[in-house]
């Protein structure tokens, strides 16, 4: 609970692009798998078997081992009604809980909001990477986004200014720039007060690239590098209470079994390394990590990849974890379908609610709108 | 050489129905004459057209482009090679305001073509703008028209039109709204054609009078047998109706007004502008060009400098023709339309029907550290042919004392006006290294480099952030 020694961390992990479900958690008994995906399967012997009916995909040995070792949710049949089979308007409902309507802020953010009400820590709530994702959108609700922590903050990279030593010179003149002033009015106060916040969180931020080292090794792509961020800041102990980061595209229409491999491959390798990090500073017993896509991909193969769908499948991982299965793997018969996909058994928005209410012990329903079906995963 | 003050209005009137102009052009401009750039700016056609054969040849995905980036980037790829600026500009006024996003349409070409359509009609008659609105296929699918149906009526177009178009809130009733979308079934897009084996269609409207309820109505206290037409001449007729629009020409040519959904309840900053204009719309019948004339010629107009923060396509398209490296096809414009979403206007894909928050809402924590970034590098790289320029202009001056290179900085950059605290920090910079010196090789070099770093530090103001 937030009132604890240790507050609870979570890292949120957006698996962009729809990551196609059947072939990761695989139905290998159904005779349907079999029948809908002639070209796009995994061969029986290559899987990695779970129980009697499901299997992980055979690259998943990392994700199998922390799923063995019961620190792992495996979340069945994740989605909404109608879904759309639109990345964008998808991601949207999952980045606003608003699937009626096109809304506009960010479930993160509220969430930040409620654990910091005053928005005292400008590093509360942390994305890395470009832009900021509508989840982390809120009028008021100050998130910091870093696309590069090494370079994070005014004048990272100006090609005339070479020497640290001329950069913070400069930067104190920003900042001199940007002091308040008397009568310059309410735009260029606000400006002013922006600007000294974004330097003042550019400043915590550093700190945690200069206190961390570590003897893991992290791998070179883009997703092994966000969560070594993550691991830094987490370390740092700056106060930060949710880590927002992306990877993909999982969007594999065209060529999917090569593709699918290696995004996994990238994704489980940051995931089991950044896990073995944290243990290794002691600091992995507060955290627990979700993945999410914005649903699952089509039942039937289109001859080299797979098409949109809707169902899905969504993870928590984390030594606090109630490791197992929760939901049911939605039936693959046709008379069972929705449009020929996976018709979703559980709202994400009580997914999202579980973790709100149980693991950072805020009220669910003003974030999410609404009260919906918890699981106990944690 | 032009008159100090002529080039600063002309820099202002081209921030402002353009995205700014380098010193060369607004001298070209200001021995013209400011009226005389006014209608030639009001005047597009006079102006060569993007050249879309050697654009396509060069991104040939730009063509009926199938998604973000590539989709923005060309309307980058437009905004910052036009000689067409207020054509441009008014396409994006009209994007603002008749927000369509790809989030629900998902089909960057259908929203590209209300661009498109923005370009044609955008500067023409307020009255067809509406129709043709109310025809484009993104718009019906955006807001469901093609789901109004005689026998069941979906009020999203209506209520939009009335509320977020052309009349702001509390000029209509529930009822109205209801009776605009009775008029307006069978409003719809035609059967799609499907894509094998022939390749891609762009949609089309389609009115299918089968599916439209030809009953009598009563909107805005007429009566008659309307069609989605009448109820657009009823619109443009309202009085709320020409308030509306003049405020929102102010709030996006003139100067920042509270955020729109404050509109009913907060008066405009400059009541007699919004009167100005609004007696423009109503003797001219609705004609967006003579509005936008009076505008750009008026008093308010021209004193009301820096008075609006710029938007992040503003800035980033604003600050690539300053720096002169993206003129014609070229590798960069993807990274430039990404700019605009990191920095949180997502062309093509704003984020509701109420569109973007404008003004000081463009600006947060991570917006302005963008911002401050994206700007300071391209102005204080001194290999980019736009700061080239302005140092060789320096160049000509000889050796310059730091306060008159901070004045031929700033000079060279707007002209800027900038506040004490802004120009104290650039003073101070320019002063450390002494007087600028043009004698020696060495001298040459150094002299380049300072004047990079102190545009760098001119980019990164506040008052940079403003149009």
């Amino acid at each position: 609970m937030a009132t604890t020694k240790k507050d609870p961390v979570l890292v949120i992990l957006q698996l962009t692009g729809a990551n196609d479900y059947l072939n990761t958690i695989i139905p290998y008994t159904e005779p349907e798998y079999w029948d809908n995906r002639p070209k796009v399967h995994i061969p029986e012997d290559q899987m990695l078997r779970i129980d009697d009916k499901l299997a992980f995909r055979p690259n998943m040995e990392p994700l199998k081992a922390i799923y063995d070792d019961g620190k792992m949710a495996i979340i069945h049949g994740i989605g909404f009604e109608n879904s759309p089979r639109s990345h964008f308007r998808a991601m949207d409902i999952w980045h606003t809980c608003e699937p009626d309507v096109v809304g506009t802020e960010g479930w993160v953010a509220k969430m930040s909001r409620d654990l910091d009400p005053n928005g005292e820590n400008v590093v509360k709530t942390v994305n890395f990477g470009q832009g900021l994702p509508r989840a982390l959108a809120l009028r008021g609700v100050p998130v910091t986004s870093v696309s590069n922590l090494e370079t994070y903050g005014v004048f990272s990279n100006v090609p005339g200014i070479n020497a640290q030593e001329e950069r913070n010179q400069l930067l104190d003149r920003f900042a001199r720039m940007y002091a308040p002033a008397v009568g310059t009015g309410p735009t260029m106060d606000y400006l002013g007060q922006t600007g000294r916040d974004a330097l003042k969180g550019a400043d915590i931020i550093k700190s945690a690239t200069e206190k961390y080292s570590s003897t893991i090794e992290y791998a070179d792509n883009a997703i092994a590098k966000c969560l070594r961020d993550v691991a830094r800041v987490h370390l740092a102990d700056l106060g930060t209470q949710v880590f927002y980061t992306a990877h993909g595209p999982f969007d594999t229409h065209f060529n999917q079994p090569p593709m699918h491999t290696i995004l996994w491959t990238e994704v489980l390798g940051a995931i089991s390394v950044f896990f073995a990090d944290l243990k290794e500073h002691d600091a992995g017993d507060n955290v627990i990590m979700m993945l999410f896509t914005e649903f699952g991909r089509r039942v039937k193969d289109n001859g080299t990849g797979t098409d949109h769908g809707a169902g899905g499948v969504a993870f928590v991982i984390g030594e606090r974890v109630n490791g197992g299965m929760y939901g049911t793997y939605p039936s693959l018969k046709p008379e069972d379908l929705s449009q020929g996909d996976l018709a979703p058994s559980y709202d994400f928005r009580g997914f999202y609610s579980s973790v709100i209410d149980q693991w950072l012990g805020l009220d669910p329903v003003p974030i999410v709108g609404g009260k919906f079906e918890q699981m106990a995963f944690v | 050489m032009a008159h100090q003050e002529d080039i600063a209005l002309m820099a202002h009137l081209m921030r402002r129905a353009g995205f700014g102009a380098p010193r060369e052009e607004l001298e070209a401009r200001v021995a013209k004459g400011y009226e005389a750039t006014v209608e030639e700016l009001l005047d597009p056609e006079s102006q060569p057209a993007i050249d879309e054969d050697m654009l396509y040849r060069y991104f040939p995905g730009y063509e009926g482009a199938l998604g973000p980036p590539i989709n923005q980037a060309e309307w980058v790829y437009r905004m910052i090679n036009t000689q067409r600026p207020l054509e441009e500009k008014m396409a994006l006024f009209w994007h603002q305001l008749f927000a369509t996003g790809n989030s629900k349409v998902d089909n960057p070409p259908e929203i590209t073509q209300q661009i498109a359509m923005f370009r044609k009609h955008g500067l023409g008659n307020f009255r067809d703008l509406l129709v043709e609105l109310a025809k484009s296929p993104a718009m019906i699918y955006w807001l469901d028209n093609n789901g109004n149906h005689a026998d069941a009526i979906n009020e999203n177009w209506g209520r939009e039109l009335m509320e977020l178009f052309a009349l702001g809130v509390g000029n209509y009733s529930e009822d109205d709204i209801k009776e605009a979308s009775r008029a307006f079934t069978g409003w719809t897009i035609a059967p799609k054609i499907p894509r094998n084996p022939l390749g891609r269609f762009y949609w089309k409207f389609e009115y299918k009078p089968e599916d439209h309820d030809d009953g009598e109505k009563t909107f805005l206290g007429q009566t008659g047998n309307f069609n989605g037409e009448d109820v657009i001449d009823i619109l443009v007729d309202q009085q709320a109706s020409p308030k509306f629009l003049s405020r929102h020409l102010y709030n996006f040519f003139v100067a920042d007004e509270p955020q729109v959904p404050a509109w009913d309840i907060t008066p405009p900053g400059d009541p007699e502008a919004i009167q100005v204009l609004v007696d423009a719309y109503v003797e001219s019948n609705y004609d967006i060009r003579t509005m936008l004339r009076v505008l750009f010629n008026s008093d308010f107009f021209k004193n009301a400098r820096f008075a609006r923060v710029k938007s992040p396509a503003e800035l980033v398209v604003g600050t690539a023709r300053m720096a002169g490296n993206y003129n014609g096809p070229r590798p960069g414009f993807n990274m430039l339309a990404m700019e605009c979403n990191w920095q949180g206007q997502e062309l093509l894909n704003p984020p509701s029907v109420e569109s973007w928050h404008t003004g000081p809402e463009w600006i947060d924590g991570g917006a302005l550290v963008r911002r401050v970034n994206y700007a300071a590098n391209l102005l204080g790289n001194t290999s980019l042919p736009g700061v080239k320029s302005v140092i060789a202009g320096l160049k000509t001056k000889g050796n310059l004392s730091p306060a008159d290179l901070v004045a031929g900085c700033l000079d060279a950059i707007g002209p800027l006006d900038v506040s004490e605290s802004t120009y104290g920090e650039l003073l101070a910079q320019a002063q450390e290294g002494g007087e600028l010196r043009w004698n020696t090789e060495e001298d040459q070099t150094k002299s380049e480099q300072r004047i990079g770093i102190l545009l760098a530090l001119i980019a990164a103001s506040r008052d940079y952030q403003f149009a």
